[in-house]
């Protein structure tokens, strides 16, 4: 009798299942990948103003747009995808096997991660070439850049499982998710520099990921200099390693929790 | 292979399973037949670790499916589950899918064979979402059976067949079973168990109301046959265990031939339904 295979093993196979499901669906792929394409081009075009001496909106942006990808691709994503799994049934079929539930949540994140390395290599590209984005040199830069996209990922993964047992089927579960989001996203100084939002929005904007990773993404794509413009006047990295891991380890804690594999 | 005593579930005041005993034996296909509604659904769904039971014990494989984390893998492995309904899957090919499912297991079947075996072949290589209704009801089988399941649960795997896809699928269940897979197999369909199963149930409103084999079920091999005939008062008839000798009284009785006579037997249906008390559709 041979063993059942490995929790990891089986998440890599479900990551490959995911993304495989993912291109399938034509139009949402063109539309993931072209969206904050589709954004920078026009805030690029309304906002010609510099934000900073060396710093243009554009470059400003992209850092949100990034972030602003983790919430859409991870947590709006899978928060409204869930639901509509298991309104075909496609959870509780996986239930029955003896497929791990964690390896079912290594395959969503993964499929996050493919989906936002792609989506993030396409906006700097057309960034860099149209809209006058100027990429990091330091490697150091990048360093920050890939733990930010990682942690950001399975940070936003979590938090997307575990909102998707708010919504009571697949039709509603749009409807729940991106107010949430849009709101977030005004809120965390994507679209605004967050530093121009009434204080109380900078506030309560404080309390949840997408500020942080806003944040982050800034301390990569900004000049140091552009640091004693934040709230804080630093780029707070350690504090934003410390607040994406408390929520990722509240969005597994709750995931596992009140994860359901049919809808009530 | 099954053993269950005094199981129930309710659902708010609504006893879904009212107190069941089962025993069903290491590879014999068994059936719970009955109406829409009668606890068929729930009772498959509690023994194969979908739902918790409120009251009785359940022994499967030798495990208690209402076990919680990750004890339940290894019984798993060992079984398969072919639930009612789902369409899901549908942007994968059939293959596809059905060999990401082999991977779950720690001793699955040959890919290829499986799918020969629902009669998938010519389609391995289409979308799901572009397969009929039976062709998906084959898939489902063939991703329940996928991980070469020694106990294998079939929620009304028949339901919208047509005729002739029906018949294809009875013969795949009984490869099954001379392949040494036991199954528990729901249906509302009388001729479907008839047609498989080596014991049945009849379940209605919660509880199990006789178990038999198709052929004895409900007394049908000694129920009474029924002789009728014309007299000029109008149509007589007697119910007898000896109907032979009611045609020879009879015949004396008319000098020769008898008006309109026939004999008659009840049919399976003619019990079942009488069993559940008009309650099916």
């Amino acid at each position: 009798m041979n063993k059942v295979p490995g929790t990891l093993k089986l998440g890599l196979l479900r990551g490959q299942m995911e993304i495989i499901q993912f291109t399938r669906q034509k139009e949402a792929v063109v539309f993931t990948i072209f969206f904050p394409v589709i954004l920078l081009a026009i805030f690029g075009s309304v906002f010609k103003n510099t934000i900073a001496p060396g710093v243009t909106f554009s470059q400003y942006f992209v850092a949100g747009m990034i972030a602003s990808g983790l919430v859409n691709s991870g947590f709006q994503n899978i928060a409204i995808n869930i639901p509509l799994e298991r309104d075909m049934g496609a959870i509780k079929r996986l239930r029955g096997t003896p497929l791990p539930i964690t390896s079912y949540f290594i395959g969503k994140a993964i499929s996050v991660f493919a989906s936002m390395a792609v989506q993030v290599v396409i906006l700097l590209i057309i960034g860099t070439a149209f809209f006058g984005l100027n990429l990091p040199t330091e490697p150091i830069k990048w360093l920050t850049f890939t733990w930010i996209l990682i942690l950001g990922t399975a940070c936003a993964t979590a938090l997307g499982v575990a909102f998707s047992s708010v919504p009571k089927n697949g039709r509603g579960a749009s409807a729940i998710v991106s107010p949430v989001v849009i709101v977030l996203q005004f809120f965390s100084g994507v679209f605004f520099v967050f530093t121009q939002l009434p204080g109380w929005m900078q506030q309560v904007a404080a309390i949840f990921p997408l500020k942080w990773m806003t944040q982050g993404m800034r301390s990569v794509f900004l000049p140091d200099s552009f640091a004693s413009q934040e709230v804080a006047k630093s780029w707070e990295s350690g504090r934003t390693a410390l607040i994406l891991f408390a929520w990722l380890i509240a969005g597994l804690f709750l995931a596992v929790k009140t994860f359901r594999w049919e809808n009530k | 292979m099954i053993e269950v005593k005094g199981l129930t579930k309710s659902y708010g005041d609504f006893k879904a399973v009212a107190g069941i005993d089962l025993t069903i034996e290491a590879g014999e296909i068994f059936a719970l037949l009955g109406p829409n509604g009668a606890g068929k659904t729930t009772t498959v769904e509690i023994l194969a670790g979908f739902r918790d039971r409120d009251a009785g014990s359940v022994n499967v494989l030798g495990f208690d499916p209402a076990t919680k984390g990750d004890a339940g893998r290894a019984w798993r492995n060992r079984i398969g589950i072919v639930l009612q309904s789902a369409s899901d899957a549908g942007s994968f090919k059939v293959r596809e899918i059905v060999k990401h499912f082999s991977a779950f297991y720690a001793n699955p079947r040959d890919v290829d064979q499986v799918i020969e075996a629902v009669g998938l072949s010519e389609k391995r290589d289409s979308l799901v979402l572009e397969l009929s209704g039976g062709q998906r009801r084959r898939l489902d089988v063939a991703l329940g059976i996928i991980g070469n399941p020694e106990l294998l649960f079939l929620d009304e795997p028949t339901t919208g067949f047509d005729p002739e896809a029906r018949r294809a699928f009875w013969s795949l269940i009984r490869d099954l079973k001379a392949g040494g897979t036991t199954i528990l197999l729901t249906t509302h369909y009388l001729d479907e168990a008839e047609e498989l199963a080596d014991r049945v149930a009849v379940i209605t409103a919660g509880k199990i109301i006789e178990v038999s084999t198709p052929a004895l079920l409900g007394g049908r091999s000694t129920a009474k046959a029924t002789v009728s005939w014309m007299e000029p008062t109008g149509i007589q008839s007697e119910a007898s265990d000896i109907p032979t000798a009611v045609v020879n009284k009879l015949a004396a009785q008319f000098g020769g031939e008898v008006p309109e006579l026939a004999i008659t037997r009840p049919s399976l249906e003619d019990i079942y339904l009488k069993m559940i008390g008009g309650q099916d559709e």
